[in-house]
Order: C-alpha cells, then structure tokens, then sequence
C-alpha cells in the first residue's frame, strides 16, 4: 500500500487491467512483496489470525441470521431451532457463539503483544489508536450478539449495561430510555440491537483496513523493536510471513475446534440457557468473561457514576498510552524494569478477571478482624491498572538504564545463531 | 479570490459562511427522524396507565406487576415495617425523603400509609431487588448489594437513588391506577 511498487503485469491481460483499475498491483504489493521484519516470532501471527476471526464471525454470522427471528416472544425458541431443527445449526452456532470468545483471546494475545514489544510507540500510535477502536467495536458487537439469544443473561446484561448509561447527570435517564425505545429493555431494545450486531462487524472491517494501511506505512514493529535498515533485515511477506501465519492459524484452530466440539458451552454461562425472565433478576449477574476485568472495575467504585467513569477511563487510557510512554526502546527485551512490570500488569488483568467473576462481598481471607473482601482486592488491581499506565509508563522510561540494542535486525540474528 | 487581500470580511465571505450555517442546520434536521425514532413509540406511550385492585394483599406480603415492562412492587406494609420507616433520621440519608413524601393519599384524604408502591428497579443498574432482605428487612439487590429500607429508600451500597415511587392514584380503597 506504500513505497515503491515492485508489481510488473506479466501478460496483456494484466497490464490492460493495471492501467485501469491497479488492484492486482495493490494486493501483490500488500501480501506478497511487502517487506516484513526477518526475526518476527510466532506472536505476530495473530493479527492473521484476528482476519480469520473477523471472517468467521461474518460468515457464520450472516447465515444464522436467516433462521433468527429478532422478536422477544420468539427469539430464543428460534436459537431452539437453529440448535434442533436447521441442518448443521448446531455447528453454525456454536462456532459462531465460541467464535466470539476466540476472538477476544486472539486480541488479548495481539494487545499484550503489543504492549509488550513497545509497538504502540512512534511512529506507529495511529496503527495503535485504530487497533483500540476495532477493540471498542468488538465490545460493542460481542455486547449487541450477546442480548439476541434472549436467555436470562443476556437480558439482565443487557439491562446492566443500558443503565450504565443512565448515570449521565441529568440526561442519563433519556438515554436509556432512547437506548430501549420503552421503558425497559423489549421488543424495540431486541430489534435494533439485532440491526446494530448486523452492522457493526463491517465498522470493524473498515477500520481493520485503515489499521492495515497504518501498518503498512510504517512496516511492523518486530522483537528487538529495531527499524530494518535495509534488505539483510526483511523476508517478501510471501511465502514467510503468508506460511507462518497459516501455521499459527492451524494451531489456534485446533484451539477453536476443542471449544466447539467437546466442550461447546464451557465459556458460556448456565443462566443464559433459561429464557429471560424481566420479573426476575438471576442471583449472580456476570458478563462474559472477557468483559470481566472491566467489571471489576466498575464494581470496585462504591459510587455509581464514578465507577462507570473509571470503567470507560481504563480503556480511553489506552488511547493515549503513546504520549504516556517515555522510554526511547520499544521492545521490553531490552528493558529489563518494564519488563517485570509487563508481567506484574497481565498478572493484575487476570486477577481483575477473576474479580469479576466472583460475587463483591464474599470473603477471600481474614486482615486482623477486618474481612478482606473481593471488592477490597478489586480496588487493589484497579489502582495498580491506572497506575501502571499514568505513572509507571512515564516513570520508567526515565528512570530505567536499558541494555544495549542490537545494531540491527539481521546483527541481532546473526548474533543469535552464534550464541 | 485568492488575490483579493481585504481586511474586512467580503459579501463573499459572509455568503459563504451564510451558506455553510444554513446547509449545518439543514443536516441536523435532517438527522433528527433517525435519532428520534428510537425513542418510545405511540403503541409503548398507549400502555402508559394500569388500573389494579390491591385488596387481596395481606398485610405483611407484597406483589409485583408489571408497568411498562417494568416490575411494580405493591408493599401492603406492617405497623412495625411502618414505624422503622418513620423513625429514620432522614439527615442521615443519601437521598434524604420522609417516609410521608414517598406515599399517596387515599380517596379519604388521608395517607395510604400501609401501602408502599414502587418501580422494582434498582437505582444502580437496573436489577430487580429481593423484597424482606437485607440488614433494613427492606430490600436488597442480588447484583451489586444496594440495600434499601422499608421506604424503598436506599441506606447501603453503590445505588445513588432511593426505589423510584411511579405516578400513581387511589381510585378507591382498594383500587389504584399507575401511570
């Protein structure tokens, strides 16, 4: 999409197309010839297999909405009958509902990925920006595709967070009124959420081809973090990084495959098999687990509003993380403080996760006479998360004595194979 | 144009800003159907009010119907239940309300006040509370632990707002209309 364009059309076919509409010349140049860092690890592969997802959630996707009735008396008899009745709906469905979850683990692995290889840092922080829109979006499609089942969960998530919206000062309460279209989550709420979850996946799309762009302008970030100097230090993204990166995805799809075949409602939750019930909330509401951590977050606020606030911050925040680094090394191989903190930081994602999945006030251990609560240690990860971003990103890139970067790519290499 | 270097602003450029605010305005008008339509509709507004007989209630026990898509407890509340509600000093409240203020009066003139009426939603985020639970024998909600008193008004937990009372008159003594 950038740089020089190696492309010659080779019969006259193709050169009578490429001095029309040069679309070949912009694929060859996009996954063939494009130059990708020679050291890349097999952590890279998941943006490929991030495509992969995007196209199996659509395709399933656009499929299961032919036997969906969006209709609150009918739609989860209908999910029935994709389950019982519709050839193969069984597959569609559950490829389609786990399909969500591999996902979301496929963009953690991507982010952490990221954070941990510096790539959000110049001159890449639009590539990074775009990359948390497309997470944002996938919040809001997973959210939206969650509600359509119309079992207990997915109504009283749905309620949760619409509500979320009604601590807005002074308007909250029309916005969700506006959000349901009654007074209530209903048959409007139902209906449009069903048009929404339709749309949004081609809003990731499109934004996931403005994310590539980004990433071909700048050329990928790679382990060392080191910008390739030159042709010693880059592969032809075909046949390297094409055939690497459907190896990766063979091994995620024999992840995916165990989900769907053998233990298909293993990250799903039991309340969501009942259907919803608007007089009765469930005893224990959680979201899906990769909406967990956030969840801990918002609880951990004894006050309404400041808790939806510190919800969204934790991921506005990330918006920002290039201006809220200071450190000139990208890659924290060579930033032996960060790196530490990286782990300590994934570790306090986990442990927000579990947070959230347990009920507030159940008891984790006994501090003197003092019970010390789950929402105790949720207040505990969620500082350590704002804290990690807003002081430490700062701190660390000014106080840290990083080691010695390689001179270049293929160096560090060559260097490699020596040891 | 461009060698026009005026320092007061030109007839030009007033019609293009003109031009600009009235296209603006034009769009926004234009915008206002497709937000619009996704607030409650004339067959939603229709259901608006409900006429109900609360004579069967017993004394001590509670029903829930629903109003708009919304639960609506009907509290028939005991002397006792009565009594912890009066006696809250209200300066201690988040949302500080006399118990008085939250009830109807009835065809006589006078305070239903063993019939407490409330929107079942928690001011939080919107689930539906456990009535007789929590430390206030009030109630209690299974998300997040608001608990709520006796009034329906809120005492502990994340919720910010006491158990909103809906519009609602006394038709006889037994019969109300909500909404």
């Amino acid at each position: 999409m950038s740089g020089h364009s190696t492309y010659k059309p080779t019969n006259g076919f193709t050169k009578w197309i490429d001095s029309r509409l040069p679309i070949i010349r912009l694929a060859h140049d996009t996954a063939v010839s494009y130059p990708t860092p020679r050291n890349l690890n097999y952590w890279w592969t998941f943006g490929g297999i991030l495509t992969l997802c995007l196209g199996i959630q659509i395709i399933t996707g656009i499929v299961l909405a032919m036997h969906y009735i969006p209709q609150t008396d009918l739609a989860f008899n209908s999910v029935e009958h994709i389950m019982r009745d519709v050839n193969y709906g069984w597959l569609l469905r559950y490829t389609h509902s786990n399909g969500a979850s591999m996902f979301f683990i496929a963009v953690y692995v991507h982010m952490f990925r990221g954070l941990y290889y510096g790539s959000y840092k110049a001159p890449r922080e639009i590539l990074w920006i775009l990359g948390v829109l497309i997470y944002l979006l996938m919040m809001a499609t997973a959210f939206f595709g969650y509600v359509l089942p119309w079992g207990q969960m997915s109504f009283w998530g749905a309620t949760v967070i619409t509500n979320l919206f009604s601590a807005i000062p002074l308007v909250g309460k029309s916005v969700s009124t506006w959000l349901w279209g009654g007074y209530a989550i209903g048959d409007p709420t139902l209906n449009r959420f069903f048009s929404l979850h339709y749309l949004f996946p081609f809003l990731i799309a499109g934004v996931v081809i403005l994310h590539i762009w980004a990433l071909h302008v700048t050329g990928q970030n790679n382990p060392t973090g080191v910008e390739p100097k030159g042709d010693k230090d880059t592969v032809p993204f075909t046949p390297f990084a094409t055939a690497k990166d459907a190896f990766g995805m063979s091994l995620f799809l024999i992840l995916f495959a165990y989900f769907v075949f053998f233990n298909p409602l293993g990250l799903g939750d039991v309340a969501n098999s009942e259907i919803a019930n608007p007089l009765k909330t469930p005893a224990h509401i959680v979201p899906e687990w990769y909406l967990l951590p956030f969840y801990a977050i918002l609880r951990a606020v004894p006050d309404k509003l400041g808790g939806v606030l510190l919800m969204f911050s934790a991921i506005a925040v990330l918006f920002v993380l290039p201006w809220l680094d200071t450190s000139k090394v990208r890659s924290a191989r060579f930033r032996p403080l960060y790196k530490q903190f990286f782990w300590l930081h994934l570790i306090v994602c986990i442990g927000l996760g579990w947070c959230g999945a347990q009920t507030p006030d159940m008891v984790i251990t006994h501090v003197g006479s003092i019970d010390f609560t789950v929402t105790y240690l949720a207040r505990i990860l969620s500082s350590y998360y704002f804290i990690h971003f807003i002081i430490l990103f700062p701190l660390l890139g000014l106080i840290e004595k990083p080691k010695p970067l390689p001179e270049s790519i293929s160096a560090s290499v060559l260097g490699a194979a020596k040891a | 144009m461009a060698e026009i270097h005026a320092d007061e602003p030109t007839r030009r450029d007033f019609l293009y800003v003109a031009t600009g605010a009235f296209a603006a305005v034009g769009a926004a008008t234009a915008v206002w159907p497709l937000i619009d339509q996704m607030n409650p509709d004339a067959s939603v507004l229709a259901l608006a009010s409900i006429e109900l007989d609360i004579g069967a209630v017993p004394v001590g026990q509670e029903i829930t119907i629903k109003w708009r898509g919304k639960p609506v407890f009907v509290r028939h509340r005991s002397e006792e239940e009565i009594k912890a509600a009066e006696a809250v000093d209200i300066s201690t409240l988040r949302d500080p309300q006399t118990d008085d203020a939250r009830l109807m009066k009835g065809p006589n003139g006078e305070l239903e006040k063993q019939w407490l009426i409330l929107v079942g939603i928690c001011t939080h985020l919107g689930c539906i509370p456990l009535a007789y639970k929590g430390e206030f024998n009030g109630y209690l909600c299974p998300c997040h632990g608001s608990v709520y008193d006796t009034s329906g008004r809120i005492r502990k937990g994340p919720a910010p707002l006491n158990l909103e009372v809906p519009p609602y008159k006394f038709v006889s003594d037994t019969k109300v209309q909500i909404g």
